[in-house]
């Protein structure tokens, strides 16, 4: 792999643009290809830059042409915006950075979301649904409210259902999410659309610490990231 | 993002694969390129090594590694790239294979300095 083709994946993510790099098998000669960037200057057929395009909607890479090109598919990190910068979001936050999440942590409250309490970490001290607007969650972006407290995760999840997050959830008991749930309704939101929030958030694995919830959320994203949710064992 | 990952968990095999040639050492790069079967990582999964013998990432659930390290230093050497396969393993004998009963094909290629 010459060193021009490395810069290139590397410079991508920070760039947040899918990418694929094409090796030939044989000689290990590689070209990079993203999409609309001199897509006529490669080597390729037609239909094998057809194929390139298609592994890189469906982010997966694969071999082509009778296994004579490898196409290695590289897309932007995955998203995690977490409105709540509670103690779960303490254990949240680094677990889903580790498990590969560009994560955000959000909110006002200035004492909440410092440097502090979460090294390393974006945070963003605007309100929720600012936040979500400026954050512009896409089909590969995950959003969990931890507050409780209405007046932060309503705008969230008001927010969060306009955009195509593939898992939106909310932290609160049965009773509590049942009354959050009411009260969206009365913003003009049907069953079928406030069923796309998980409620109360994370699987019923019998969490109680902090980073335990942050497990069994971190598992129901994860869950439904792979279509599988509502979740069920298959053996 | 790369460097807080890295703070986090030192596991970003292509930003630690450039660091290791920026700092003037040899490297190599596994990528699995074809799976059948059942196997443990998904094709595009990558295990850098380098001139020290530091691995970073993977190309299966610890099964083969140590092979595709010993080729990777070969083609470290040598420059041409190669792709390995990898069947089931016997469970008699001490030989490299997958315990989980799938196949995958490695292909291994030098870093340029």
């Amino acid at each position: 792999m010459k060193k021009e083709i490395l810069n290139t994946i590397l410079s991508s993510r920070i760039k947040k643009q899918p990418l694929a790099i094409i090796t030939n098998i044989a000689d290990g000669t590689q070209w990079a290809f993203a999409e609309g960037e001199n897509e006529n200057a490669h080597v390729f057929t037609a239909s094998e830059i057809d194929t390139i395009k298609k592994s890189i909607k469906d982010n997966k890479s694969c071999l082509i042409s009778d296994a004579k090109f490898f196409v290695n598919v590289f897309t932007p990190s995955l998203r995690l915006i977490i409105i709540g910068a509670v103690h779960i979001a303490q254990f949240l936050a680094p677990m889903a950075s580790v498990a590969g999440f560009d994560v955000t942590v959000v909110d006002p409250r200035a004492s909440f979301a410092t440097p502090l309490r979460f090294p390393e970490i974006s945070l963003l001290d605007e309100w929720p649904d600012e936040a979500i607007t400026q954050l512009k969650p896409d089909t590969r972006t995950a959003i969990v409210t931890l507050t409780h407290d209405p007046k932060l995760d309503d705008p969230a999840l008001i927010e969060a259902l306009k955009t195509k997050a593939f898992y939106i959830a909310s932290l609160g008991g049965t009773r509590t999410h049942g009354k959050r749930l009411e009260r969206l309704k009365s913003e003009g939101f049907d069953e079928q659309q406030l069923q796309r929030i998980n409620g109360p958030a994370g699987l019923d694995i019998g969490a109680i610490s902090p980073s335990e919830i942050a497990i069994s959320i971190l598992a129901e994203l994860t869950a439904s990231l792979h279509g599988r949710l509502p979740y069920t064992r298959e053996i | 993002m790369e460097e807080k990952f890295n703070a986090l968990l030192n596991d970003d095999v292509l930003t630690t694969i450039s660091n290791w040639t920026k700092s003037g050492h040899k490297a190599a790069l596994a990528t699995v390129i074809d799976t059948w079967g059942s196997s443990p990582r998904p094709v595009g999964s990558q295990l850098g090594i380098n001139d020290k013998g530091e691995l970073v990432g993977s190309v299966s659930g610890g099964c083969i590694e140590g092979a595709v390290a010993k080729q990777a230093f070969e083609v470290m050497e040598l420059g041409s790239p190669r792709t390995l396969e990898f069947g089931v393993s016997n469970e008699d004998a001490w030989e490299v294979g997958l315990a989980c009963g799938g196949s995958v094909r490695v292909f291994v290629e030098r870093i340029e300095s």
